[in-house]
């Protein structure tokens, strides 16, 4: 930026020495003329600049992570399911949800995590989680490391601002009618769509669980239009827990325990039914 | 000079500091009333011009039914009933109903939508799409979370179902922009079904569409450069939504900026 700011004054100086000695005309041809060259270089900086620290695209994403934290270990093709990819929403600049004690979504869910993560261990998953520390990747690249895997289901796990404290949702995402171009391929931005089914009983699976473990919960999963859902081309779904409105986090920290018992009975209970489906799986 | 001028000078002056002494405490209070004019924010400015919905006073008023919380923490939606002149065409009617679903019902605990939210701009595209340009209030003031952001965003496609037929899907921008989440979760780049009725139900996999009469981005706001036509396409609801079997559906928005990578 400075040294944009100070190739600005440079033109500046210039114009007015043309200025004086051309006249007024001659000032408009050759600012005219200065402004058209450092303004294409100052253009070309600043497309420049991005390009060196942001993400790969998404495609390149899933042959590589950018940074995860876990080392993705390449995709091995085995039959069946084997691997949870675990999502702690939010991290880093975004805190998600905010309760009046000052109890933030983003370090609640990394707390979950960790113990969904041995539940699922304990039931002889691999276990991959797209952050372990306060980050914040983005919803591509978190969906990226479910992608660039094989026979993976995708959990992201979330604290709501409302409903009955001490309850559980699961949501999948809402139905996207499958559509494909020529050549049958399936648009990044609709990954989940050859897996809706699976998301859904996936959820429903780990629904009866929660609702078993806590009182008020619903019996099956909710439908909802989750961004981070959308992009995952798994079985995948989102569990929300209320909430961060509790007087005390000991509250939410209690329910941890039986949310990931939930989960990884729920997935063990799900792996006879995985199959790869045969439309716009991943190759 | 004589002592009768001096005499008249001194009069003149006293006349002018007792004019100056009644006059200036006006000027003050007209200045004080043009700083405070001054200090309205240009959103409060856009929501005076966006909420001036012509209204005829001799139209006569019909029940409206408007969606909002239940108060339970359920995340589910309770119609109320409000009786309004409603107008007949739909973008004004659409106007009518969701200025009024975001001035709240009585009792704010019931709200689904942040009181500050305001509705900058309605469209409605010939094929039934419906474009909602909300103020960044409805974004920055949301409760972020699933639930809360399905809770918002579905009142406001339950009310517009209700009262206005022509509206088939909704697609939400904030402040003229197109933005990936409502607060943090709830997918904001396609588009919600309002009202399944006319909406033709697309094939398992999409088939040649005939030529349509118009354009194929005609249907779709200019500022929004679009690539692909929207899939008109109703899937089916699933039982288990939150909202009584209800399902908000997002398609291919009318547009997104960029083309999304193909995976291979």
């Amino acid at each position: 930026m400075a040294d944009r700011f100070g190739m600005l004054l440079d033109v500046g100086n210039i114009a007015r020495m043309i200025r004086r000695a051309r006249g007024w005309n001659s000032f408009r041809m050759g600012a005219f003329f200065f402004l058209q060259v450092f303004g294409a270089a100052a253009l070309s900086f600043s497309s420049q600049a991005p390009s060196q620290t942001a993400p790969a695209s998404p495609v390149a994403q899933s042959a590589v992570p950018l940074t995860p934290p876990q080392t993705a270990p390449p995709a091995v093709p085995r039959a069946g399911l084997n691997i949870v990819v675990l999502d702690p929403a939010h991290g880093g600049t975004d805190p998600g949800a905010r309760g009046t004690g000052g109890i933030r979504e983003s370090e609640i869910v990394l707390d979950f995590a960790a113990q969904v993560r041995r539940a699922l261990e304990a039931q002889g998953f691999q276990v991959l989680q797209t952050r372990q520390g306060n980050e914040n990747p983005s919803f591509d690249d978190r969906s990226a490391i479910a992608n660039a895997q094989s026979g993976a289901v995708f959990v992201t796990l979330h604290i709501a601002s409302t409903g009955l404290s001490g309850t559980a949702r699961v949501y999948v995402n809402s139905d996207l009618p499958v559509t494909t171009d020529v050549g049958g391929l399936i648009s990044w931005d609709r990954a989940q769509t050859p897996f809706q089914g699976l998301s859904r009983k996936l959820g429903d699976q780990v629904q009866a669980l929660l609702a078993q473990r806590f009182k008020g919960s619903p019996s099956t999963a909710q439908t909802a239009a989750v961004r981070q859902l959308r992009t995952t081309a798994a079985p995948a779904i989102a569990v929300e827990i209320s909430s961060v409105v509790v007087e005390n986090r000991t509250d939410l920290d209690r329910m941890a325990p039986g949310v990931a018992d939930a989960i990884a009975t729920g997935v063990a209970a799900f792996r006879p039914s995985y199959v790869v489906p045969t439309t716009g799986s991943t190759p | 000079m004589t002592a009768r001028w001096i005499r008249w000078v001194v009069g003149v002056l006293c006349v002018a500091v007792l004019v100056g002494a009644i006059y200036f405490p006006i000027l003050r209070r007209r200045l004080q009333l043009a700083a405070k004019l001054q200090q309205q924010t240009a959103e409060q400015a856009r929501r005076e011009l966006t909420q001036a919905v012509p209204v005829n006073p001799g139209e006569p008023r019909v029940k409206a039914r408007l969606f909002w919380g239940s108060g339970n923490s359920d995340g589910l939606l309770v119609d109320s009933t409000v009786e309004l002149p409603l107008l007949s065409d739909p973008v004004l009617r659409s106007k009518q109903v969701l200025n009024t679903l975001l001035a709240g019902p009585v009792d704010a605990e019931l709200r689904t939508l942040p009181p500050d939210a305001v509705l900058l701009a309605f469209y409605l595209l010939p094929n039934g799409t419906a474009i909602a340009d909300f103020s960044e209030a409805l974004a920055t003031a949301t409760p972020s979370g699933i639930q809360s952001e399905q809770l918002a965003v579905d009142s406001i496609t339950r009310t517009l179902e209700a009262n206005v037929p022509g509206v088939q899907r909704l697609k939400i921008l904030i402040h003229g922009q197109e933005v990936e989440t409502l607060a943090g979760h709830l997918d904001l780049t396609g588009t919600f079904l309002v009202n399944t009725k006319g909406v033709q139900v697309a094939p398992a996999v999409a088939a040649p569409v005939p030529a349509p009469a118009s354009p194929p981005n005609a249907d779709k706001p200019a500022a929004l450069g679009t690539e692909k036509p929207a899939p008109a396409a109703a899937p089916a609801t699933k039982p288990g939504s939150s909202l009584g079997g209800r399902a908000l559906t997002p398609e291919k928005g009318p547009g997104k900026l960029t083309q999304p990578e193909r995976k291979r």
